[in-house]
């Protein structure tokens, strides 16, 4: 099976946000794998365990994703693709789908695995456009995939309740927490990753026009939200705590 | 200048979303006096376009088949993207649900088009709108505007309010007759898990219990207030990793982020990604018997106590108010 993630590297979430110059500053940022795109690196690498083939990861951005690519290859995944965007001074989901539609043009794939949405951007579109750039079907937020053949059967979660899907590949699903429990690199994964092959391409170097990749939307202003008072901590018996809480709610913070 | 937006309902168990009369609201002021439709699609949603009125539609178009009994891309994307093509809209509004989160981004690709996700506010500047949304989990927030062409957006339920309702208000619904074909993807079997009726992300109050309710079990008394204030019950990842509760009730960076008017956390920490999810509630509360826990800091009201206790009092007196109000 040909078996491709598309990752992004993001903030760890554990970072506190801090705005410099008008931009997100990521000045003594620690970086990570977006968490949905570890459930996707694992399902990809179980899926190849169980039915053969190569696990591809593939991720824009710039040098330092390096780093991530290593630790999906640690993980388990065959092969790495870097495609640089450094040298983009303009970029939004549309961009994004675009470089990738260009790379998998000719590409052989069975199924394309990528999280349901990034941890800093969080828009959840880069699946769902990608899979029709490409024209082929897609299953978003799935927690649980089977291939027989070259049917996907699929577990998904709809805000809650969860859907059976079936599909057939080549398929775009993008993961939900649930579908797995990723694997921590080991020692010797981590030593063999070195050896792996990582190919970079510069964007440019795809089959794509300047033009046909601005991006269609602008960001104006980018701020933090206003701090929040330090609230009130009730004191006295139990009882007329919860009292008291119940009579602020109803009549101070008019909520009830 | 006016413009004329398109406006997807969306429905479940055959009732409209409320998110659907935000979207129809969120319209209202993109149009800027222009016309807002609104689209429903599904088996059968004719019982549903009055109330689309009422809410300040000023037309509608329904598109009713069985192969759009359950949601699928192919099935909407289809049935929507012919709406689109027919009405050339300036603006196409989605609630930002499991639908739209599903469906915008393909109809944006298919017409290579921006797409403003989980915008949670909007205004105009001159003839351009500027959305709000919501970055790296409600830790920070932009501004954002498509350049150019077609306008789309996903509205974050809960945030832009719906017009006030007004039952005189009606006007012509029209059928769009759709070929629905070649589904790639089918829906075998819908599994009910949310155990009441109210949905995290558009419920207005949430109870939501962490690793300090020991058990499944532990979820009873939070259960039994939410029912009573007709609450949706959430939980922080520390009580879904222990199998306390599901996953799909989990609130935070790698779950739902939620902004209720009122949330009640009780045995919750509030760890960065926990608050990530929810600390844009209008109104906290935090139950914890520790009076460390980093939860007080964003909590409007807290209660240092075991929650064991504090929870079935809160619901005592709030059957007690409730009752006599
Ligand atoms: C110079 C520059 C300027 C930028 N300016 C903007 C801007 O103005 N507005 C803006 O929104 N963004 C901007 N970006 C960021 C970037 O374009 C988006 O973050 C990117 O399009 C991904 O969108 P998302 O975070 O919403 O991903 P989502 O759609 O939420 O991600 C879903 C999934 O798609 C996959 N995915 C996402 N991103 C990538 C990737 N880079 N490589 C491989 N797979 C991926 C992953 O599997 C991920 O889990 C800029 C980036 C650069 C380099
Ligand atoms: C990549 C990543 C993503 C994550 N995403 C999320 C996410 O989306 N959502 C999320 O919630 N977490 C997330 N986490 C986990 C997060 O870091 C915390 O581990 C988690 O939120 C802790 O859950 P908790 O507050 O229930 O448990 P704990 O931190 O163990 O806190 C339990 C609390 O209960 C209190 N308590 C115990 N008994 C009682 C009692 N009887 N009465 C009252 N109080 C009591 C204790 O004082 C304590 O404060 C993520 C972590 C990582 C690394």
């Amino acid at each position: 099976m040909n078996i491709y993630v598309i990752m992004k590297r993001t903030f760890d979430t554990e970072e506190k946000i801090v705005i410099e110059n008008g931009k997100i500053s990521e000045e003594g940022v620690e970086f990570i794998i977006n968490p949905y795109d570890e459930y996707a690196i694992e399902e990809a690498i179980q899926l190849r365990d169980d039915h053969g083939g190569e696990v591809t990861v593939v991720s824009i951005g710039d040098e330092e994703v390096e780093k991530e690519l290593r630790t999906a290859l640690a993980m388990g995944a065959d092969k790495a693709v870097l495609i640089n965007n450094e040298d983009l001074d303009d970029s939004d989901q549309y961009t994004t789908t675009a470089l990738l539609a260009a790379y998998f043009e000719d590409k052989e794939y069975d199924i394309i695995l990528g999280g349901n949405v990034s941890n800093d951007n969080s828009t959840g579109q880069i699946g769902p456009r990608l899979a029709e750039k490409l024209g082929i079907a897609y299953v978003t937020t799935i927690t649980k995939l089977d291939i027989d053949g070259t049917t996907a059967t699929m577990e998904r979660d709809v805000e809650g309740d969860m859907e059976v899907v079936e599909a057939q590949l080549p398929l775009l699903v993008t993961a939900q927490q649930g579908l797995n429990e990723p694997r921590y690199p080991s020692l010797p994964g981590i030593m063999k990753a070195k050896k792996k092959p990582l190919e970079e391409i510069d964007y440019d170097d795809l089959d794509v026009d300047e033009d046909e990749i601005e991006a269609k939307t602008e960001t104006v202003e980018v701020y933090l939200p206003p701090k929040k008072e330090a609230g009130k901590v009730l004191e006295g018996e139990i009882g007329d705590q919860v009292e008291e809480l119940v009579k602020l709610l109803r009549q101070e913070a008019k909520v009830i | 200048m006016a413009k004329k937006v398109l406006v997807f309902a969306e429905a479940r168990d055959n009732e409209l979303r409320n998110v659907s009369f935000e979207a129809i609201g969120a319209g209202k002021e993109i149009a800027a006096g222009g016309e807002v439709i609104a689209a429903i699609a599904g088996e059968n949603v004719s019982s549903l376009t009055d109330q689309l009125f009422h809410y300040g539609a000023d037309r509608v178009i329904k598109v009713e088949d069985e192969k759009l009994k359950n949601y699928t891309s192919d099935g909407y994307g289809q049935a929507f993207l012919q709406i689109v093509e027919s009405i050339d809209p300036d603006a196409i509004l989605l609630p930002h649900t499991s639908m739209g989160k599903d469906l915008a981004p393909r109809l944006a690709s298919k017409l290579d088009a921006g797409l403003i996700s989980d915008a949670t506010g909007i205004e105009l500047d001159g003839e351009t709108v500027v959305f709000t949304r919501p970055i790296y989990s409600g830790k920070a927030f932009e501004k954002k505007k498509v350049k150019e062409g077609i306008v789309i957006a996903t509205i974050r339920p809960n945030n832009i309010a719906a017009l006030e309702i007004d039952e005189s208000r009606s006007g012509e619904v029209f059928e769009e007759s759709v070929e629905i074909k070649d589904l790639r993807t089918i829906v075998k079997e819908v599994v009910r898990k949310s155990t009441s009726g109210v949905d995290l992300s558009e419920a207005k109050v949430i109870v939501a219990g962490g690793r300090g309710v020991k058990s499944e079990e532990g979820f009873e008394p939070l259960q039994e207030l939410a029912d009573l204030l007709g609450a949706a019950v959430g939980a922080s990842r520390g009580a879904c990793d222990a199998d306390y509760c599901d996953y799909s009730l989990q609130i935070g960076q790698t779950g739902k982020v939620v902004t209720p008017d009122l949330y009640i956390a009780c045995g919750i920490s509030g760890a960065i990604q926990h608050l990530a999810g929810m600390s844009n509630s209008k109104v906290i509360v935090a139950i914890n018997k520790d009076p460390e826990a980093s939860i007080f800091n964003v909590a409007d009201y807290g209660i240092v106590g075991d929650l064991f206790e504090v929870v079935p009092l809160l619901t005592q007196e709030f059957k007690k108010v409730l009752q006599t109000s």
